[in-house]
């Protein structure tokens, strides 16, 4: 029996592939997240299935389900057939941002696989969630709005792979990239300063503080400097159940900017 | 670490009370605050340094007493290559900076280390003439503005360099571009457009500054049933030569550079570029209105109040994108609200800037297209004949370059090109969209047959020309009368903008990559130094932690100087 790919569609159909038989491994497959998988389908329905089918094979001589394509041996490759298309071909170039990109790459590798996991809910509850249980905005931005104590959020869901980002709200400290672990500093004069920091040198650090100030300091005037490994962000896989964890992801993934 | 986490849990709330009730604002760029630029000298806080675009700072701590111990602080380099035409803001010792083709930079200004770079995604098929130029970014608020070679304009934070807004004015595919730093009034965003070689129909826009929602839309060459648009002249019913009967729909006149601002008078002004295309007259007859002309605009809404038009039925690309220079200058117990304006087209001009009114004009260079102007500033044309060489030629006496006035000195300062003469040869052309539409091929006049003469827009390490194509001057003009102070003499020309400050010193830069203080008095060469890369910006001035430092761009770097400072540490 074929595995099948089964899932919601716009207006409530239910959407089924039938998929092929094998294992389509592309020569540098690295591990895809089941998240990016499934966002990708929906980049895929969007972007690709006018012209390769809901099943990718609706072009002559070209088989996506077996996730190993002639000219796009690599990822990489893959990468560069989508951004750029195929001149002679009716393959367009086709824009997408890097979310969009890891998905429909995930997505194309793996349309034999079968997911079962519902990663993406409500992007509407999970606003409320953003905006409301979920208290994001008491340190992150998002289109004017917020603190600036952690990253802006405006485009998080164009830069960031949906898989990323759910890594992120589970894992908080174990995820977050060391430019944006918190500093505190002290000054020659004993203020202290906490902020995160944007850009460090051997001599000088500059960091936007706590009161959203852009600040630089050379190092040689400092008393102290620390940076903390541990995330001032909850783990929200202790806050919200799955149901509300899948709602605020499907709204991360919606912010474009 | 426990210990440390909770702590740090407690500032983040003690922090979020705190910013909640403050408001939360990296900076506090308010209207009130740009107002009065002037007398806060140590930000940069508009393009021209304030809204009467003086390039004139107070700062007074670098004087001709001790220039000479002027020190490189820091350099910033861009990793894009091109002429780079910025100017940089200073905001509370933040420094905001455009580099090509439409990034955003903020750096410490007092060590040149960068905080975050927005990089906006040109698209590749804009059509922006000419060259990937962005000439600097504007600052309300807690936001910075940056418009775009495809003509969008964005809307950034401040702290963090995210993208507020973003909004597209115009289709890049016909040309419109946008090169400008833009001007910022109350709580509006003002851009013009570029792209007047290209077909365009220029236009001023005004946009909410919170949201990027456009307010209003000066169009710069008015419509069927606009005043000033008979200045497009019908065609003749058997023309001679080809006579576009559409020529205002394409006709150009470019608000390329930074507008200038009275709040007294709430008015805005604006210079204006060339009629399209640029060299054949014949086929757009009239005054062409208002290409080549400085115009007032409500800055409310958007409404003609007056126009001065430099060169009517342009055919040599004098076009008026000079910065306007505002002035308040008393003589005889009275005082003049004055626009001072060295003219593309070789003169200088003085009007009354709450009526458009002209006071006096003469040239400041060599001139022989007009013999003067009549009593109404209109020029008195003297056409040169076929193959001859006509003053100033096609880049002007001078061009986009700021001027600088000194209030101190009640001189005007002028980048200007001496001796310069193009052949002018015009031919008819269909305009056709997103192209070149000049109308012709202006050749540099040559000393002698195949002589090298003074390349346009860009020059490498070595002159093969000489000063006889033409060379460069500061020229210092009494503001009231334009009769000539001093002139300090360049061997090549000029495509940098001047800065005067308190101390009388004058700081500009050169095509060689000598970048020079002279005596703002007597244009004496007080200091100098070889930057080793083309000058195509304004130098600018700005204060850290009471120091004053003079940043100029080379080439493909930003070069900040400051006294020498003996306890810096190595």
């Amino acid at each position: 029996m074929q595995p099948r790919i089964c899932g919601p569609m716009v207006g409530g159909a239910v959407l089924c592939l039938s998929l092929g038989i094998g294992q389509g491994y592309a020569q540098d497959h690295a591990e895809y997240e089941p998240a990016d998988i499934e966002y990708g389908r929906s980049v895929y329905l969007e972007q690709c299935a006018a012209c390769h089918g809901e099943d990718g094979d609706a072009v002559a001589g070209v088989d996506l389900r077996g996730g190993r394509l002639r000219r796009a041996a690599l990822d990489r490759e893959l990468i560069q057939v989508i951004r750029n298309g195929i001149p002679g071909t009716g393959m367009l170039a086709i824009d997408l941002d890097t979310a969009e990109m890891t998905g429909i790459v995930a997505y194309v590798r793996n349309m034999t696989y079968e997911i079962d996991v519902a990663t993406l809910g409500d992007a509407g509850r999970g606003r409320a969630i953003f905006e409301g249980a979920g208290d994001c905005l008491s340190c992150h931005r998002l289109q004017g709005r917020g603190l600036r104590t952690g990253p802006d959020l405006t485009r998080i869901g164009a830069v960031r792979p949906l898989s990323a980002l759910r890594r992120s709200l589970l894992d908080p400290t174990g995820t977050m990239r060391p430019i944006d672990r918190p500093v505190e500093l002290v000054t020659a004069d004993g203020t202290r300063v906490t902020g995160r920091r944007l850009n460090e040198d051997t001599y000088t650090v500059q960091i936007l503080d706590d009161d959203a100030r852009l600040r630089s300091f050379d190092k040689a005037d400092l008393r102290e400097f620390h940076v903390i490994a541990q995330s001032p962000m909850p783990a929200y896989g202790d806050r919200l159940d799955p149901a509300a964890l899948a709602d605020l992801l499907a709204y991360l993934v919606s912010l474009k900017g | 670490m426990r210990r440390m986490e909770t702590a740090r849990r407690a500032v983040l709330v003690s922090t979020f009370v705190a910013a909640a009730a403050a408001g939360v604002s990296a900076q506090d760029v308010s209207f009130e605050r740009l107002r009065a630029a002037a007398e806060a000298p140590a930000d940069w806080l508009t393009y021209s340094g304030t809204y009467f675009s003086q390039r004139y700072s107070e700062l007074d701590q670098v004087a001709p007493a001790n220039v000479n111990d002027l020190q490189l602080q820091w350099v910033y380099q861009t990793p894009v290559f091109g002429p780079w035409q910025s100017t940089p803001l200073v905001v509370d010792g933040i420094m905001y900076l455009t580099q090509r083709p439409n990034d955003v930079v903020a750096l410490d200004a007092r060590t040149g280390r960068v905080f975050w770079t927005y990089s906006y995604a040109t698209p590749p098929d804009h059509r922006a003439c000419c060259g990937s130029n962005n000439r600097g970014v504007a600052v309300l608020g807690d936001r910075v503005f940056m418009a775009t070679l495809d003509a969008h304009v964005v809307a950034l934070d401040a702290a963090t360099g995210a993208e507020l807004w973003d909004v597209e004015l115009a289709d890049r595919h016909l040309a419109y571009s946008f090169t400008l730093a833009p001007l910022v009034v109350e709580d509006k965003v003002i851009v013009g457009s570029a792209g007047g070689d290209r077909g365009i129909r220029g236009f001023i826009t005004a946009l909410d500054a919170a949201t990027g929602e456009e307010i209003w839309r000066f169009h710069t060459i008015p419509g069927p049933g606009e005043p000033g648009h008979e200045t497009w002249e019908e065609c003749p019913p058997n023309p001679e030569t080809f006579c576009d009967p559409e020529a205002w729909m394409h006709g150009g006149a470019a608000a390329w550079l930074t507008g200038s601002y009275d709040p007294e008078l709430n008015l805005m002004y604006w210079g204006l570029g060339n009629p399209g295309p640029d060299f054949n007259r014949h086929q757009r007859p009239g005054d062409n209105l208002y290409s080549d002309s400085v115009v007032a605009l409500d800055a409310d809404t958007g409404e003609l109040r007056w126009h001065f038009q430099f060169t009517p039925n342009d055919p040599y690309d004098y076009d008026a994108v000079q910065i306007p220079v505002l002035a308040d200058i008393e003589r005889n117990g009275v005082t003049l609200k004055a626009m001072l304006w060295a003219n593309r087209n070789g003169f200088y001009y003085v009007l009354d800037r709450a009526t458009g009114r002209f006071l006096t004009g003469q040239p400041f260079v060599t001139v022989n297209w007009a013999e003067g102007l009549d009593d109404n500033g209109r020029p008195i044309e003297t056409p040169q004949p076929p193959g001859a060489p006509t003053y100033p030629g096609v880049q002007g006496g001078t061009n986009w370059y700021s001027p600088s006035y000194s209030p101190r000195t009640e001189m005007m300062y002028v980048p200007a090109w001496e001796s310069y003469a193009s052949v002018f040869d015009a031919q008819p052309q269909e305009y056709a969209p997103g192209r070149p539409f000049v109308g012709g091929r202006p050749r540099a006049a040559a000393p002698v047959a195949d002589a090298p003469t003074v390349p346009g827009l860009t020059r490498g390490p070595v002159n093969t020309w000489t000063a006889a194509a033409g060379s460069g001057a500061v020229v210092a003009l009494d503001a009231l009368t334009g009769e000539q102070r001093w002139k300090f003499e360049m061997t090549d020309v000029t495509s940098s903008g001047i800065l005067t400050t308190a101390s009388d010193l004058l700081f500009t830069g050169a095509r060689s990559g000598y970048f020079q203080a002279l005596d703002a008095r007597t244009g004496d060469l007080l200091w100098r130094v070889s930057l080793g890369g083309q000058i195509v910006n304004g130098p600018m001035t700005y204060e850290v932690d009471g120091r004053q430092y003079v940043a100029v761009i080379a080439g493909s770097s930003l070069s900040t100087f400051a006294l020498r400072d003996r306890t810096t540490r190595p």
